[in-house]
């Protein structure tokens, strides 16, 4: 048998990620569990996992949304587990939420003006107009063209369809350009003659963002990943290869009775 | 390559002069013309507005809810009474400057430590800084004059030549007509730049601001503190118009009565401020000297209704009748 | 020995207002811990309620504490209906309406006074067996604060008893610190804050009622005290009793202590002292850290 090719993930690299021992307890709770995990550059890695699993616990703490604990975060092998959500969002971080959390009140390009203006420094200009920034007005409009939103760029956000409106949520993300992207049930609430314009934009992600998907959605966890980390009672239950984790019989046993959302 | 979109031209062009928006200042202009005897009301609202326009940036984009805004506007005022009063400056001009850099570090000073709270306790902390302010003012007054504050104040003629006379007040007018014009076009290039754009987020989603890498906090000190000097230096002008100051520039009325006010027209929306003080001063001027009970009665009516019904003020309405007249078109 | 009496009458005067200061503001610290409702027109409702109390007494002929009584339950029916009507619609509204909304009743019911009144201070007919002084042992004070000091002292022990023992006390101790939970727990939430809002506010008519005597009633009640019922809730914690009680009995202390041997500087200190606190525990001093 021909050796295989070491494929990108075998050479030993830093990854962009990493959590070691991290712990999380909200009184007598323990939300997250010594939890050990690894991200590297390009993957597309899945979490999932029961109701109440901690799986959006451990979105927040890997963010920065909440204080872990005890135990660390690591980013691109710098230590960030005290460092505050907005300065990992500088570091190359972004995430998603699993409810909208979007700029309601104003147009889809302006939504995603706020990232790329914060991260291409243009934010504290306060004496040019914000729209003669021509090189964040353009970056921020080829972003949604790659998501097939532009020719909803100038409308208000609240009057977007709800599928909709969950790609412009992927599209602030992604205006900051990160390296790692933390997406919390990216298809929840999306009608499924909706869902297929997420999928297809999770589809299209950069090839060297390190991609890290929560959801209960089997289908979209199949169709993109290839690693999968099961979270059970706020710990690390099985981590594999999509087949490794779809044909454990421990797993399977978790999900008994869960049905699997469509 | 410039994008040719007509969302990024809607965009690039949304900081640009609506036909509507000289409106405004020719009707000031024309007031003077139209009505000389009228001048000092006439001034009256002008820094009523550019005080509004103060309070908006603060509660319009930076989303602080703040019933004590009045401090900023009598630390101007406050600075531009003591210096001339005690002889040491009264050139108009520059003591303006002072007045606004004055009730800046008040604002940054406030802002840096209120900041951090939210909700009840950030309302209540900025109440207690401007009653602190009011009573440090009262306890001194070998300086500040104390209750009857400082009267007749000696302000050098504007430029050297523009006497400042009370009884004539036509310097005044336009003098502030002036210092206001600027003010707001300083405020409204501010609200159109990308800083501006960050407040607006930060005002429709602060979480989500968090989460874009956005220093939020930083952000709203440096709005609030701009806000206090813009407040100041509309307290500053409106001593040197009224060669006149006292507590009542710290008070809790002004604050309640300019935070109304921008309701009534509608906060975050620049030209509320406008808007509100105009209608607010005139039903004021009319009603609340002859029939002081029915006018409290009709605003405490008026606020209710404002509360439950036209959040947005005067300018939400029509914004609300203009959407519904027209069909959706980019947004500017 | 005369440095005694005075300390004494000092303290005595600034616990009983206190008192008062108590049982009106704690309404204002529940409904505002259990609703997060900015009411600054919760002074009114005292003012309201002093108002029903003094035309009860000269008008009906009632007796002091029947016209309490009286001034208790008008308020608390006359709010549970503002609150059904009116509160309820902004209880998700932003801080600014509910600020803007609570200004103008406050206004409106300033008016109703002015208008049906009259803007003069309405003096309060204690019955005679209040008057006059006791002897405490120290020193002689006036027999009104002593009571006012039992009955702050009687209502603090209930209204404790009530918080800790009472279905309903636990239901509201529940819906305080966490709502959503309370609600998915089954408590009515709905019927938890009306009735809480009505008890609330009979509290502030009690406590106008029964301050009207040292801090007058007139049309400008409403706001004049507001500042010091908003910073005891603020420094005390937010539906917290014990905590309301000790910044209110702080408070009053401060204010008549400050009275007496620092005139000038009273309400500054005051001031300064609630922005240290407030900086210091944003919660207040009893409050639960968000």
């Amino acid at each position: 048998m021909a050796a295989r090719p070491a494929a990108p993930r075998d050479i030993v690299s830093v990854p962009l990620l990493e959590t070691r021992a991290l712990c999380r307890t909200f009184g007598a709770i323990a939300a997250a569990r010594d939890i050990d995990f690894r991200l590297e550059a390009g993957a597309r890695h899945a979490l999932i996992g029961p109701n109440g699993a901690g799986k959006t616990t451990f979105v927040n703490l890997l963010a920065g949304a909440i204080a872990a604990s005890s135990g660390a975060v690591l980013l691109k092998g710098r230590d960030v587990t005290r460092v505050a959500q907005a300065e990992r969002v500088k570091l190359g971080l972004s995430r998603t939420f699993q409810i909208n959390r979007l700029f309601r009140g104003l147009s889809v390009l302006e939504n995603v003006y706020i990232p790329v203006a914060e991260r291409v420094g243009a934010a504290p200009s306060m004496f040019r107009p914000a729209g003669r920034r021509r090189d964040v007005v353009d970056e921020a409009m080829q972003l949604l063209r790659t998501l097939r939103l532009a020719d909803d760029a100038p409308r208000r956000v609240a009057e977007l369809p709800y599928g909709r409106q969950r790609l412009v949520e992927l599209a602030i993300a992604l205006g900051r350009k990160p390296e790692v992207l933390l997406l919390d049930e990216p298809a929840a609430g999306v009608p499924s003659a909706e869902s297929h314009i997420i999928l297809d934009a999770i589809g299209d992600l950069p090839p060297h963002i390190a991609v890290l998907i929560i959801d209960h959605d089997m289908d979209l966890v199949f169709r993109f990943a290839d690693r999968i980390t099961v979270l059970v009672g706020g710990a690390v239950f099985a981590t594999g290869s999509p087949r490794e984790i779809g044909s454990n019989p421990d797993v399977r046993a978790v999900y008994l009775g869960q049905a699997a959302h469509g | 390559m410039r994008d040719e979109h007509p969302a990024a031209r809607a965009l690039a062009g949304r900081h640009r002069l609506r036909p509507w928006e000289p409106i405004p200042w020719v009707l000031a202009l024309a007031w003077y013309v139209v009505f000389p005897k009228h001048l000092g009301f006439g001034t009256e609202v002008l820094v009523t507005i550019l005080f509004a326009v103060s309070l908006d940036l603060a509660l319009g984009y930076a989303g602080v809810v703040t019933l004590g805004h009045a401090a900023f506007f009598g630390a101007g005022a406050y600075t531009v009474g003591m210096l001339a009063k005690h002889g040491v400056w009264n050139e108009p001009i520059t003591s303006l400057l002072l007045a606004g850099l004055v009730a800046a570090a008040v604002g940054l000073g406030s802002g840096l430590v209120l900041l951090r709270t939210r909700g009840l306790t950030l309302l209540m902390l900025t109440l207690c800084t401007m009653a602190l302010l009011e009573e440090t003012a009262n306890l001194g007054h070998a300086y500040t004059g104390g209750f009857d504050g400082l009267d007749s104040l000696p302000i050098a003629p504007l430029l050297g030549v523009f006497e400042f006379n009370p009884l004539y007040p036509r310097t005044q007018y336009l003098y502030v007509l002036t210092v206001l014009f600027l003010c707001f076009v300083f405020v409204r290039t501010l609200v159109h730049s990308p800083f501006g754009q960050s407040l607006t987020g930060i005002r429709e989603n602060t979480l989500r601001m968090h989460a874009v890498g956005a220093p939020v906090r930083a952000r709203l000190v440096v709005c609030y503190t701009l806000s206090a000097a813009v407040a100041g230096i509309a307290g500053g002008i409106w001593a040197q118009a009224n060669a006149y100051v006292n507590l009542g520039t710290l008070g809790l009325d002004r604050a309640a009565t300019v935070l109304i006010i921008l309701a009534l027209g509608g906060h975050g929306r620049l030209y509320g401020a406008f808007i509100g003080a105009a209608a607010y001063m005139m039903l004021s001027h009319f009603l609340s000297k002859i029939y002081p009970t029915a006018w409290q009665l009709g605003l405490g009516l008026l606020l209710v209704a404002i509360a439950l019904f036209a959040k947005n003020g005067i300018l939400g309405i029509g914004a609300a009748l203009w959407r519904r007249a027209r069909p959706p078109r980019a947004t500017s | 020995m005369i440095v005694g009496a005075d300390v004494a009458s000092v303290l005595l005067g600034g616990v009983a207002a206190g008192m008062v200061l108590f049982i009106v503001s704690v309404g204002l610290s529940i409904t505002m811990g259990l609703m997060g409702f900015v009411n600054l027109a919760h002074g009114g409702f005292a003012m309201l309620g002093g108002y029903a109390i003094v035309y009860a007494m000269k008008v009906w002929g009632l007796g002091f504490v029947p016209a309490l009584v009286f001034g208790f339950v008008v308020t608390a029916a006359g709010s549970a209906v503002l609150e059904r009507l009116l509160y309820a619609r902004l209880y998700k509204a932003a801080e600014l309406d509910q600020v803007l909304f609570t200004i103008g009743l406050v206004f409106i019911m300033i008016a109703a006074v002015t208008l049906w009144f009259g803007p003069e201070n309405q003096p309060v007919a204690l019955p005679a067996m209040l008057q006059g002084q006791i002897d405490l042992g120290i020193t002689r004070y006036r027999t009104y604060s002593v009571v006012l000091i039992a009955i702050g002292i009687v209502i603090v022990a209930g209204l404790w008893l009530g918080f800790e023992r009472t279905r309903m006390g636990a239901q509201i101790r529940a819906a305080v610190d966490n709502r959503r939970m309370a609600e998915s727990l089954g408590i009515n939430i709905d019927r938890l804050f009306t009735a809480t809002f009505a008890f609330g506010s009979g509290m502030a008519a009690l406590g106008g009622g029964l301050g009207a005597e040292f801090l007058g009633l007139d049309p400008q009640y409403a706001l004049k005290y507001l500042v010091y019922f908003l910073i005891v809730v603020a420094v005390g914690g937010l539906g917290r009793v014990t905590g309301v009680f000790y910044a209110a009995l702080l408070i009053g202390v401060l204010d008549f202590v400050l009275k007496k041997y620092l005139p000038q500087g009273g309400a500054l200190f005051i001031y300064a002292l609630t922005i240290l606190v407030l900086l210091w525990r944003p919660q207040g001093l009893f409050g639960a850290r968000a």
